[in-house]
């Protein structure tokens, strides 16, 4: 009978934990409550060695074992190996759920999991609960955000992705050790297909990772060109949080895709999101409406931007950041 | 070089409204191919332009309609189309649908070296029926890709973009990729390339067509089940902040600091 939570502990390049790993043990925690307390173990598939940094935050946050796979072959993420890892440790410990961020590195493995135990998935997941039966229930938005759908699943693992920053971080004050347990696995028949043979890190000057700002500021087509966009950045770092854009302001060059927000981009929830020139398409919308708080600049009043917006300025973007901007320097003594 | 391109046909997201019931509307909704199929389309298309010898199959999972996309992207330059279709494979999940699209692409596709994927369909948003693909036919796979290039006749080398960068990935043949926003539009389709996909026959495989049983698509064959369907709450527009430029940056900074941002 299959029994107890399972995490897929990520590791950063930096190789750090993930913060969705975090967040996943605290929310674990709690659907343990209602599951008679099974255990929650963390799976860590690494090819490092110095770990116990590692192990004190897993514990930290509250997990109950660590089943760790260790070998120098799983330095570099491999979606042959990983995949070969995590399904057999699957298969040998039998949880009932399965829990994954949903990043990049999560979303590449989880299908592979699941498809290989035959077994459901959920995918981006914002909530996940247990229900009266005993089963996880994953809710998740579709249609970029218009429908909630909550869904369950027939076999075992019940496995879902969770959408990263959707769920609280734990208050890391779990006074236990988890136990670490070695699993060796043979990879002797999984060929490794890919070959990773360059890596270059996102510039990113002062700013965090659009992902995991508390704050974006982000510009549309009233932006008019790149060197406009100067001035958003400078907003985005007094308020320590990143520049993004919408579709516009990327297909015509201003911007990297990677801090394109919406249905084509990355989906964010900041605390403050600052949309400046930004019309506020539907698709755009799906990308950021469930940010804490909208502050959105614009011209033009009827923009649809500010039916989401909890502050509205219609206003002349080029006159109001810089003064904004001014400000904001002041009070900081700048 | 044989490239096998799944596309899927989604509802024009600006055009989706909802009933009381959660369902769809479904009249007045243009069905367009997937944004992220289209790049897909192109990566393949741009493999071809580099590598003429190259032949195209785009394939899809959908009611007899879903030809139409097909033929679409025969406009574009593909070679062919297979619509993969049955009424019992309504309701199927991301597991169901990526073992009917494994096993026709095993028992009608021919010998193939690579398959593309869009990343994500913009109407479920799950990204996992690409890799369950890989999975179901043991490829590698390379996900959230930006950029393919052939290297030699059996190695790609992929561009892919993650949190935190960019990598460059050699992927030996026969493998999948699904990709993301490229840096490059999908082409448009063109006179000669409608004209070719208005003469061209699209087979339709039905469940038995490609060997799959009842308990293995379509909801059967489903592993998870929608239990309840609603509509989030609405956000509801805020306060209008008015004044100069001068007034409204103190108010905004006063609101960033109630906020606790402005440390």
């Amino acid at each position: 009978m299959a029994k107890g939570i399972c995490i897929f502990a990520e590791l950063t390049p930096e190789k750090t934990l993930a913060g969705v790993t975090l967040e996943l043990i605290n929310k674990a925690r709690e659907l343990s409550q209602k599951l008679n307390g099974e255990e929650v173990s963390a799976l860590l598939i690494t090819g490092e060695t110095d770990l116990n940094h590692i192990f004190d935050e897993l514990s930290k946050a509250g997990a109950d074992h660590i089943w760790l796979v260790q070998d120098p072959k799983l330095v570099q993420y491999s979606t042959d190996l990983y995949a070969k890892a995590a399904c057999d440790v699957v298969a040998q410990k039998d949880p009932s759920i399965m829990l994954i961020g949903a990043t990049t590195m999560g979303r590449d493995l989880a299908p592979r999991i699941s498809s290989k135990l035959d077994t459901g998935l959920t995918a981006d997941c914002t909530e996940i609960d247990i229900n009266e039966k005993g089963q996880l229930a994953s809710t998740r938005p579709t249609f970029g955000g218009d429908l909630m759908a909550t869904i369950l699943c027939k076999k075992f693992p019940q496995m879902a992705s969770v959408r990263p920053k959707v769920m609280p971080k734990p208050a890391m004050n779990i006074d236990k050790k988890a136990d670490v347990e070695n699993i060796q696995i043979d990879f002797s028949n999984t060929p490794v297909r890919t070959e990773l043979i360059e890596f270059v890190k996102n510039i990113q000057s002062d700013t965090a990772r659009i992902e995991e700002s508390e704050v974006i500021v982000a510009g549309g087509k009233g932006l008019r060109n790149a060197q406009n966009f100067k001035m958003l950045e400078e907003l985005a770092t007094l308020l320590g949080g990143s520049l993004g854009a919408s579709r516009c302001a990327v297909d015509a060059g201003w911007c990297e895709h990677s801090v394109q927000v919406g249905q084509t981009g990355k989906t964010v929830t900041p605390k403050i999101y600052i949309a400046c020139g930004i019309s506020g398409a539907i698709q755009h919308l799906a990308g950021m409406n469930s940010s804490d708080i909208i502050i959105a600049i614009n011209k033009d009043p009827k923009a649809p931007i500010f039916s989401v917006a909890s502050y509205g300025i219609v206003g002349d973007v080029f006159e109001i950041v810089p003064k904004l901007i001014d400000e904001l320097k002041n009070r900081k003594g700048l | 070089m044989k490239i096998i391109v799944c596309i899927k046909q989604v509802p024009d997201t600006a055009d989706i409204r909802w009933t009381e019931n959660n369902t769809m509307v479904r009249e007045g909704v243009e069905s367009i191919i997937n944004p992220f199929d289209e790049y897909a389309i192109e990566t393949a298309l741009r493999i071809k332009d580099e590598n003429p010898e190259t032949t195209i199959t785009v394939l899809t999972m959908g009611p007899p309609q879903a030809e139409e996309i097909l033929k679409r992207a025969i406009a574009m330059g593909c070679d062919e189309g297979i619509l993969v279709t049955d009424r019992k494979f309504a309701g199927a999940d991301t597991q169901a649908t990526s073992r009917t699209l494994a096993t026709t692409i095993k028992e009608k596709a021919g010998d193939f070296d690579l398959i593309i994927c869009g990343q994500f369909a913009i109407d479920g948003d799950t990204a996992q029926t690409g890799p369950s693909i890989a999975q179901h036919l043991d490829l590698p796979q390379v996900t959230y890709a930006k950029e393919a290039l052939l290297i030699h006749q059996n190695k790609i080398l992929v561009t892919k973009e993650t949190e935190y960068g960019t990598e460059k990935i050699k992927m030996q043949l026969p493998g999948l990729i699904c990709t993301i926003k490229c840096d490059y539009n999908p082409r448009k389709s063109t006179i000669v390339g409608s004209m070719k996909a208005q003469d061209t026959i699209i087979p339709h495989y039905s469940m038995e067509d490609v060997g799959l049983s009842p308990d293995s698509v379509g909801i059967k064959g489903s592993p998870t089940y929608v239990s309840k369907a609603f509509r989030p709450a609405q956000r509801e527009a805020g306060e209008k902040i008015e004044g100069t430029a001068d007034e409204i940056a103190v108010l905004l900074a006063d609101s960033l600091k109630d906020l606790g941002v402005l440390k």
